[in-house]
């Protein structure tokens, strides 16, 4: 794959650089879109699916069944410590694909523009996408862009929508946990929800928070290459691990139970939710995800996230009970229990 | 984390939980007044540990909660204002009003925007020097200092498109309207630490000698907590009531003196009507009169506000410790934070919604505490 389109890179003989901003005409289908493609999206991108510029991507698929998964980007700030929302466009479709068990292969892009975004900035996130689809295995194939009036968008809203195909066998839905099972994380919860907070307010702590977003699709792979039994995959992304852990609990008809003390949380992200009155179970993540074992594969599962970078703190932070079905308990640290429901809208920032 | 795991420390909790046990010889009636206590309180389960003879009643200090329905029509009354750009903590933009919220109003059109300090509001003032800048500044004790130093700074760089709306709640004379009550069951009180952190606890000296009644300066995590509730039971069962500080890392006896100073600046008292409870006289502070000019109530005409509670909602007596939330008719049912009907339904601190988020409305099939 291209390291991508800089304006620098152009060979175009009618040079958009005259133009530094996204107008209006951009999202036309006249000259200015077919430049756009041909110069910043076509070389940030390239494969052999995308340079057709046909109307469609032809595609071929391995035999077996089709995952696929849609999701609109509007995270603001566009660009966050830890990624931008490029790559959190990338990465968010490839983990829904992955979490179905499937192995993403193909990702469309369709870009909302706010006339007047400039022109650098939607290279540096086409590059940014291009790097993680690499990063993914994935090839981004077939993409649009319109341009709505200024003041009428964010800069960039994006759409990812990617397919994958899923091996004989595998059926990593959530219904199918059962008692006795144990639940594992592949590392420290809430860092991106405070990342993007941090930096949204204006936030200022002692260490920067980082987003974790990031391509899950190979830790995946590894578990089910290894013949893990997978019982139920999940990325905890908004409304966080509870939200999560509630939809274990109701579509597996089992009860959850969590050691609180057990929740890997980054030191910053604690402290950052402590002062601001928030629960890091309830906050966002892009990198993450909660896999459920059977109770004799779970030090074997663990094993293998540990070796992959992603899964370097990976933990086992409770397990599946028959006792308390749809619900989710957690032992809190000084020994009582409480339960852990989902959070009805976004949590506030409290008074003091 | 520093300064927080070691007070949530299980072998230290298990050990302030024996030794109340050992100490408590007949039942107990206290009151945690601030409802970040309520929270600590129900998140971690503290009063399904500690032994049946101690009964702990949560208190008004909920700021959002006591906040008056009047306050919050005329909040959403300006925040709907074209030319205003309203500003205020998080957690009042879902606290019912009589027909919607700030949310509602932002939904709207309204530009309502969440600040972590009143000194944001002034920065945001002074980047939009052709709107009406206004700070929802309610609160206790604890969040004054920040508000007055928002309202002295505004005066000095002579920034006339910044207002506040003030409704400023007190903890003493609450402490006070509890115990005149009379159908009070509170034997003591567990007293706010934040708030004490800027008044001390010299003013709760009085109120000891005059009720005969321990209150005990208490923090907020759960060792805190526990040490707050030992300090007072080894008072109610010796019958030495004293005004005494369980919570020393962050409180000394007569508080923040620079603090005060500005707060006695810019604020002076007032009656206040608490929401729930209604008027509790000298409980609130208003604008002083040096600063008048920045009172947002009074710059902005909204006209007469007719207030309406529902009916069934009885965060009034949640407020005062008459009923736990779960005594509620509405509690869970009618009433949950994604409808609250009253505010201790929304705000973190607010006793309903802690008992809501934490699961108290079920009965949990082998969960024991």
């Amino acid at each position: 794959m291209s390291d991508g389109a800089t304006i620098d890179g152009w060979t175009c003989p009618a040079p958009l650089r005259d133009q530094p901003n996204i107008v209006m005409g951009h999202g036309g289908g006249g000259k200015l879109s077919a430049e756009l493609i041909e110069h910043l999206f076509l070389p940030a991108f390239r494969n052999e699916h995308l340079e057709g510029l046909g109307d469609a991507a032809v595609l071929e698929l391995p035999a077996g069944r089709i995952a696929m998964s849609t999701d609109s980007f509007v995270v603001r700030p566009r660009v966050f410590p830890g990624g931008d929302i490029g790559e959190l466009a990338v990465n968010g479709t490839v983990n829904d694909v992955a979490m179905a068990g499937a192995t993403p292969l193909y990702v469309s892009v369709a870009m909302i523009l706010e006339e007047g975004m400039p022109i650098d900035e939607l290279a540096a996130l086409a590059r940014s996408m291009a790097k993680a689809a690499d990063h993914a295995g994935v090839q981004l194939v077939t993409g649009d862009t319109k341009v709505v009036d200024k003041g009428h968008g964010d800069g960039v809203y994006i759409n990812t929508t990617g397919i994958g195909v899923l091996r004989q066998g595998i059926d990593v839905h959530p219904k199918n946990v059962r008692p006795g099972d144990v639940v594992l994380v592949n590392g420290t919860i809430g860092d991106h929800g405070m990342a993007i907070m941090s930096v949204r307010e204006g936030l200022e702590f002692e260490s920067a928070i980082r987003s974790d977003t990031a391509a899950l699709n190979h830790l995946v792979a590894a578990l089910l290459e290894a013949d893990i039994n997978v019982r139920a995959l999940r990325d905890p992304t908004r409304g966080g691990l509870a939200a999560t852990l509630n939809e274990f609990a109701a579509a597996g008809e089992v009860g959850v139970v969590v050691e609180e003390r057990s929740l890997p949380v980054q030191r910053a992200v604690a402290s950052a939710c402590e002062m601001l009155g928030m629960d890091p179970f309830y906050v966002a993540n892009e990198g993450k995800m909660v896999v459920v074992v059977p109770p004799d594969q779970a030090e074997r599962a663990l094993e293998i996230m540990w070796a992959d970078q992603l899964g370097t703190d990976a933990v086992a932070i409770g397990e599946i009970v028959a006792n308390h079905p749809g619900v989710v308990v957690a032992k809190t640290a000084i020994g009582a229990t409480r339960v852990v429901d989902t959070q009805v809208g976004e949590q506030l920032p409290r008074i003091c | 984390m520093k300064y927080l795991d070691e007070y949530r420390d299980p072998e230290l909790a298990r050990k302030l939980f024996d030794e109340i046990d050992r100490i408590t010889t007949q039942p107990w009636v206290m009151m945690e007044v601030c409802g970040g206590q309520t929270h600590s309180i129900i998140r971690n389960g503290i009063d399904k540990l500690l032994n049946e003879n101690i009964e702990l009643v949560h208190g008004p200090g909920c700021p959002v909660c006591v906040t008056p329905l009047d306050t919050i029509d005329k909040a959403l009354a300006i925040a709907g204002r074209e030319d205003v750009i309203f500003c205020s903590f998080g957690d009042m933009l879902r606290v019912p009003g009589s027909t919607r919220d700030l949310f509602q109003v932002k939904g709207d059109g309204g530009d309502v925007r969440i600040v972590y300090s009143p000194l944001d509001a002034i920065k945001i003032a002074r980047e939009n020097p052709d709107k009406q800048v206004v700070f929802f500044g309610i609160g206790f004790e604890t969040t004054a200092p920040a508000n007055a130093m928002a309202v002295y700074q505004a005066k000095q760089l002579r920034l006339s498109n910044f207002s506040m709306l003030v409704s400023h709640v007190l903890v003493p004379p609450a402490i006070r309207a509890v115990l005149d009550s009379p159908v009070n069951r509170v034997q003591a009180f567990l007293a706010a630490g934040h708030v004490c952190s800027v008044m001390g606890f010299s003013e709760y000296v009085p109120i000891v000698e005059e009720y005969q009644v321990p209150i005990v300066v208490t923090g907020f995590e759960p060792l805190d907590v526990l040490e707050g509730i030992r300090k007072t039971v080894v008072q109610l069962e010796a019958g030495t009531p004293a005004a005494e500080n369980a919570y020393t890392r962050a409180v000394n006896f007569d508080g923040n003196k620079a603090a005060q100073t500005l707060i006695a600046d810019v604020f002076e008292t007032t009656d206040r009507n608490w929401r729930g409870i209604g008027m509790i006289p000298g409980s609130g502070w208003e604008l002083s009169q040096r600063y008048a000019d920045f009172d947002a109530a009074e710059r902005f005409d909204v006209g007469d506000i007719d207030t309406q509670e529902p009916e069934i909602c009885r965060s009034g007596e949640v407020l005062q410790g008459l009923i736990k939330p779960n005594e509620c008719e509405a509690f869970g049912k009618a009433c949950t934070p994604r409808k609250p009907l009253g505010a201790t339904m929304v705000s973190s601190e607010g006793a309903c919604a802690a008992y809501y988020t934490y699961g108290r409305f079920i009965e949990i099939e082998g969960v024991t505490a």
